[in-house]
């Protein structure tokens, strides 16, 4: 319980070594955020105006180089927002150095697989 | 790793019951965290029931009672007892506040008086605020200018200027909105907290500093300032209503526009 003044400035003064800068990643998270809202909206309406109607209408729609331009940018935006989300979350709460930067990797690695899959199965299907 | 279990001396037992030694038509009881660092014991609420008919109206009021009356061992922070030291904030009915700005008629039932939460105790009500002043220290808050007012003249500032910094230099420091904040609790030692932060932002936002391009600098990270996530459990408990979240909104809007 007792505090050792000396030890507490110097972890303060030593913050500055852990400096990385926030304004970007804060940004791009809102940007994307914001950029997901018309594309769920436009993608959920679809789904139930079209989507639902069987396979070979959605084939179909999904030929149309509108939808999978809309389509890809949904999987683009989508993993990108829910990794950086992610992230935050892991800076949060795990304290141990080394499992935080293991799972900081991994989490962006799942998320450009997930992210590549998709948009490759939208390509596959276009062309 | 993540620890499962709580450290030694981390359960709250009950502990001594001060009843009240006269008849009265306005009892109340008032349950303090006790701990001290001299021995070995458990932290305890102590129960002391008071009469508010001979008390004064805060329960900084009942606090300095107790301490004069019934046990002084009882240990607490006190001095202007007008709300402007800053000095006696702890957690009072679930909420931090100042103990002098809180009037006892406000609580229903009793009166559940525990030290500023997530900060390590000293004794009693007593937190320890060394980290948190270093983080105040780390932000530099003094005045910074290189040029000199006129000879034998004070800086000058148009009212405009000065409504900038109002809601702001009316903060005492008493730590009630940094240890009521979730994300400081769990990086306490990276975070600068909401209070430092509003402190910050009193430089960055007054005319009269010329360092504001260096102040942003230093903030510009993703733990010391990119930790607030609006939770806006600061300007909830603030006992002097100020809007530190709404500070550190300001911080990170003159980020972006500066980027």
């Amino acid at each position: 319980m007792n505090s050792n003044i000396d030890e507490k400035f110097i972890k303060v003064e030593d913050m500055k070594t852990l400096k990385t800068h926030g304004v970007g990643h804060w940004k791009l998270q809102r940007i994307s955020a914001i950029a997901m809202i018309p594309l769920v909206i436009w993608f959920t309406t679809s789904l139930m105006l079209t989507l639902m109607d069987g396979y070979e209408q959605s084939i179909e729609w999904l030929q149309s180089p509108f939808n999978a331009t809309g389509l890809i940018l949904l999987f683009g935006t989508l993993y990108f927002h829910a990794a950086s989300g992610l992230q935050v979350v892991i800076e949060d709460y795990v304290h141990h150095e080394g499992l935080k930067i293991v799972s900081l990797i991994l989490i962006k690695l799942i998320a450009t697989v997930l992210g590549v899959l998709s948009i490759l199965c939208v390509l596959k299907i276009f062309l | 790793m993540a620890e499962f279990a709580l450290p030694k001396h981390s359960k709250i037992v009950k502990g001594i019951d001060y009843p009240l030694q006269s008849e009265s038509e306005n009892p109340k009881k008032v349950n303090v965290y006790r701990w001290s660092p001299d021995d070995d014991e458990n932290p305890r609420i102590d129960s002391y029931t008071i009469d508010l008919d001979d008390c004064g109206p805060m329960v900084l009021d009942a606090l300095i009672k107790i301490k004069q009356e019934v046990d002084s061992s009882l240990t607490f922070r006190r001095s202007c007892r007008e709300g402007i030291c800053g000095s006696c904030s702890m957690n009072i009915d679930g909420t931090n506040t100042l103990a002098c700005l809180k009037s006892i008629e406000d609580i229903k039932g009793d009166i559940n008086i525990y030290p500023l939460p997530h900060m390590d105790v000293v004794k009693d009500l007593v937190p320890d605020l060394t980290k948190a002043y270093a983080q105040l220290t780390s932000v530099k808050p003094w005045l910074q200018s290189d040029s000199r007012p006129e000879e034998g003249k004070s800086r000058k500032q148009s009212p405009e200027q000065r409504e900038k910094i109002d809601g702001l230099w009316e903060c005492v420091l008493c730590f009630s909105c940094t240890t009521s904040c979730p994300s400081y609790w769990w990086n306490g030692d990276k975070y600068l907290g909401p209070a430092v932060l509003l402190q910050a932002y009193r430089w960055i936002a007054d005319s009269r500093d010329e360092n504001t391009e260096e102040r942003l600098n230093d903030l510009e990270d993703t733990f010391k300032l990119y930790r607030c996530h609006t939770i806006m459990n600061c300007t909830k408990t603030c006992p002097k209503g100020l809007n530190p979240a709404k500070a550190i909104g300001e911080i990170k809007k003159l980020q972006l526009e500066r980027k």
